[in-house]
């Protein structure tokens, strides 16, 4: 039977569409087999690479992934920890000794350090089959998010707002003069001045709904020159971008761990993969670094309240 | 007798006329609007997101929730007690049940996706129109689906099978101008995947041959199709609208 092609290259395709006849074709993400020809099974934009069929998607919730940089919102104070909510379905957990290199004595307040409703810039660290999330605040540009506004964008459209290196966020900022911190979860934290703020907002949602149309970054450059009133300095522009990949590159994003590839059940002779003994991250051998003794920082004073002291202090 | 011209001029396989949308409500994950004749029907997406109560959690796959609900002003002349009824429970129950064979939630682990569907206007295949609208808004909303579920009501009515059938048809022998050779009638809603021709909802009020509803299952398989292709067009238009600039 001859092969045929039903769709162009970057065209939405809709869950049942039928995009190529034939078994020329064959099925990637977002993509299906059924009876000899490929249907889509997500809302996106397809993408053609040879003979293989794939969609971005267009619609959908942030699914968590290692290594992404996100932006939440403190909802829990744990007992050695944060719950973030990120814009998922799940919830993130930033464990004390990821959150800061102080020495927190136990049952110290930790909203000192975060309370409820900060928001800041964190890593992702693990995520298990259940979605259960740890983040770091460890790391180059992880922070505490001070002032600014808050902007949501559809988490699998985040890709066309940073842009080929960088280069439309890069743009953004540069034109508006604004701070601009996008988190792979769809939340985008702008600061700068008010009015400019706006234009942020207003390019995002431009993005929001244009990201399916070719020649995005023009037409987004032609909108803000328009709005802001004065031409892009493509310098300025380039200085930012790069800024951003050299920022960026040591936090790349990692697929996600597909559990189901995994190899199931306990042991089955041979090294188990998930657990090696106890973790030794900090043994370089000789002393413990987290133990040496008790404290010795003076003498200590004698104890009031014991038995055997209780004739001196009269 | 026969039934042999329809009350409103329709061929027999001829459903009414369909108007579908997508992308209707702005604060949903994902939303539809299927109306068909004087039937009319949102469907808002919420989700995939945490569920609660934490024992309607399932730690293999993400669940689907339907919820269907008449408008008090939807009825044919009665105002609809608001609240849940035993009949819309029922009926949110099967559209969701309807919708779960194509969906695939099991990147959602302990998540639920809410499907919210609101009939302001209802004049008979209110469920139909229901899971219409809210598998476009599933597919708005971005959920992974093998493909769309639609759904149309097939009746038999004094002897003849017509499709889609309006309020007058489902009570044929109070609106007949002719004379009525058999007083029943049998309404039978169907939803199917269009693709694989899988039936997920099959429901009958009334009594038919065991040869009928084969043959209605028959003539039902092509409008389905057209339906479905018609849900597509919604999704494609609202990104065809945004592409122009409009709302």
């Amino acid at each position: 039977m001859e092969s045929k092609l039903l769709v162009n290259d970057h065209e939405v395709v809709v869950p049942g569409q039928v995009l190529a006849e034939g078994i020329d074709y064959f099925p990637g993400i977002g993509t299906y087999r059924h009876e000899g020809s490929v249907l889509a099974n997500q809302l996106g934009l397809l993408s053609i690479e040879g003979k293989v069929l794939k969609t971005t998607p267009l619609a959908g919730k942030y699914l968590p992934a290692k290594n992404d940089v996100v932006i939440g919102k403190v909802v829990d104070v744990l007992m050695s920890g944060w719950r973030f909510e990120i814009n998922s379905p799940y919830s993130a957990v930033l464990p004390l000794k990821d959150a800061t290199s102080d020495f927190i004595r136990k049952g110290e307040d930790l909203t000192e350090y975060f309370d409820l409703g900060d928001q800041v810039v964190c890593k992702i660290t693990q995520v298990t089959s259940q979605n259960l999330i740890d983040v770091s605040m460890k790391g180059p540009g992880l922070r505490k998010l001070h002032g600014g506004q808050f902007l949501n964008i559809t988490p699998p459209k985040i890709p066309r707002l940073i842009g080929r290196h960088a280069s439309m966020v890069s743009m953004i900022a540069a034109a508006t003069g604004c701070d601009i911190v996008v988190g792979q979860n769809g939340i985008v934290w702008v600061n700068g001045d008010p009015l400019m703020e706006t234009i942020v907002a207003q390019a995002i949602v431009k993005i929001e709904r244009e990201a399916h149309v070719s020649g995005l970054t023009d037409r987004v450059k032609a909108f803000l020159e328009e709005r802001t009133g004065k031409p892009i300095d493509m310098a300025a522009v380039e200085r930012e971008a790069q800024a951003r990949e050299q920022a960026a590159s040591d936090s790349r994003r990692e697929p996600r761990h597909d559990f189901r590839d995994d190899e199931r059940g306990g042991f089955r002779g041979g090294d188990r993969r998930d657990f090696r003994g106890p973790r030794r991250d900090n043994d370089q051998g000789g002393e413990r670094q987290d133990f040496r003794g008790p404290r010795r920082d003076g003498p200590r004073p004698p104890r009031q309240d014991s038995f055997r002291n209780a004739g001196d202090a009269q | 007798m026969t039934y042999t011209r329809r009350l409103d001029g329709r061929k027999m396989d001829e459903p009414r006329q369909i108007i579908a949308k997508a992308g209707v409500i702005k604060n949903a994950d994902g939303s539809g609007y299927f109306k068909i004749g004087k039937t009319e029907a949102y469907a808002a997406v919420y989700g995939p997101r945490d569920l609660f109560p934490k024992f309607m959690q399932n730690p293999e796959r993400g669940i689907l929730r339907c919820h269907y609900n008449m408008m008090p002003f939807a009825g044919m002349g009665d105002r609809v007690r608001p609240g849940p009824s035993r009949r819309s429970k029922e009926i949110s129950m099967v559209t969701g049940k309807a919708l779960s064979a194509v969906v695939h939630l099991d990147d959602f682990p302990n998540a639920v996706v809410d499907v919210f569907i609101e009939l302001p206007q209802t004049d008979a295949g209110s469920r139909c129109a229901g899971i219409c609208a809210a598998s476009i808004a599933l597919a708005d909303a971005g959920i992974m689906m093998k493909d769309m579920v639609a759904a149309v009501a097939i009746a038999h009515c004094d002897g003849t099978l017509v499709t889609d059938p309006d309020y007058e048809e489902e009570h044929y022998p109070d609106f007949a101008t002719e004379p009525v050779a058999d007083e029943h009638v049998a309404d039978i809603p169907v939803a199917m995947v269009p693709s694989t021709g899988e039936i997920t909802l099959l429901q009958m009020d009334g009594k038919v041959k065991k040869e009928t509803l084969l043959e209605a299952l028959k003539i039902v398989r092509p409008v389905i199709v057209r339906i479905a292709d018609l849900q597509r067009q919604a999704i494609h238009q609202k990104f065809e609208r945004w592409a122009n600039g409009e709302d």
